[in-house]
């Protein structure tokens, strides 16, 4: 299989991995993961997966998300937040409630935060959401639901806070 | 319970930022860890948009101006490797010398020239040549660079194989002329190569 130019499949996928990696470690993290993801696709693009692409970086994304919450979790400084959680940072124009959704994001597991991130930051088709998480699309759709709905119940507490 | 949209939820987690200073960053990362098979930029030339780009053996593809930059990367990727990545940086010698030439202020280049995208043999020969016997200033004809190449008799294969440089400017058939005089083809086309041979001062 013939792959694209490195050149255009980084302008092509590179920005939904930002935005995904943004909502898994937050926005002061994420460059950072987006450079170990894409040097790590570009080390393994003879083995890319042409069907799913997107999928496909997306997976190695996670998992760059994954060894930088370990890494972080192994570093001997004192910090106020708990590994699981990136720091929240409002995107822009919506004031509280962007806030309020990063925050949200944050406290979901990992799992729940990659079926958000996937389907509400990088705006993966469900059919790519599945190849990324690796299950049916039905199984996608139904992972998706059950985050929305723990999503929908953090920022209710968060709005309760106030 | 929050019924809080999709849509709502969806614009603020996927703003889009610019990815333009993550992605310069990552090739220049990527180079460093030397992944980058082939890298190109572009370059502004009196003629328009010109393309550089090169392997770590040397100048590997120069395009002319007004041909597609897509076209020519995705021609790269399958024809050297698809690891390729706009790199302006590693590119700064090529596109610093090109510049010189353009303004007249350069007539010989040193750079290092990598011969992959040439067919072996006859027609890399004669490439090769013209890149080291045809200075500046000066033309020749198909036969004679035929014969320089080896072989007196196979214009018509030195015409192919000029047809089909590569690495035009730097490998100059622009300055490979018809027996007659007459200007002959161009890939950039005829008014390209008068232009070139009017700036080196070959033809009033």
């Amino acid at each position: 299989m013939t792959r694209p130019p490195f050149q255009r499949f980084l302008d092509e996928h590179g920005r939904p991995v930002l935005a995904f990696l943004r909502a898994m470690v937050g926005h002061h993290d994420a460059e950072d993961c987006f450079q170990e993801t894409f040097i790590a696709a570009l080390r393994a693009y003879d083995r890319m997966d042409g069907r799913h692409p997107r999928a496909w970086v997306m997976t190695i994304a996670r998992r760059k998300a994954i060894d930088h919450h370990r890494a972080r979790a192994r570093r001997p400084e004192p910090h106020d937040e708990l590994p699981e959680v990136p720091a929240a940072e409002p995107a822009g124009g919506l004031g509280d409630l962007d806030g309020e959704i990063w925050s949200a994001v944050a406290e979901l597991s990992e799992a729940q935060r990659a079926a958000v991130a996937l389907r509400f930051a990088a705006d993966l088709a469900y059919r790519e959401i599945a190849a990324a998480l690796d299950c049916s699309e039905d199984a996608a759709r139904r992972r998706v639901s059950d985050a929305l709905r723990e999503l929908r119940r953090n920022i209710d507490r968060e709005e309760a806070l106030r | 319970m929050s019924g809080l949209d999709t849509k709502t939820i969806a614009g603020v987690l996927g703003f889009e930022a610019d990815m333009g200073a993550a992605a310069a960053r990552l090739a220049e990362r990527a180079n460093r860890e030397g992944l980058v098979d082939v890298a190109y930029a572009t370059l502004d030339t009196p003629l328009g948009t010109a393309l550089v780009a090169n392997t770590s053996r040397g100048l590997v593809r120069v395009m002319l101006p007004n041909d597609s930059v897509d076209e020519i990367v995705e021609r790269i990727a399958r024809e050297l490797s698809p690891r390729v990545l706009e790199l302006p940086a590693r590119l700064d010698l090529e596109r610093r010398e090109l510049d010189e030439y353009f303004s007249g202020r350069r007539r010989e280049f040193d750079l290092e020239i990598d011969w992959s995208l040439t067919k072996p043999g006859f027609y890399r020969e004669v490439l090769r040549t013209a890149e080291r016997k045809l200075p500046y200033g000066a033309t020749a004809s198909y036969g004679e660079v035929a014969a320089w190449a080896g072989s007196p008799r196979a214009y018509r294969a030195a015409g192919s194989a000029l047809g089909h440089n590569p690495i035009p400017i730097v490998v100059p058939c622009h300055r490979v002329l018809r027996a007659g005089g007459e200007l002959g083809n161009y890939g950039g086309g005829p008014a390209m190569k008068e232009f070139l041979l009017r700036l080196e001062g070959a033809v009033e």
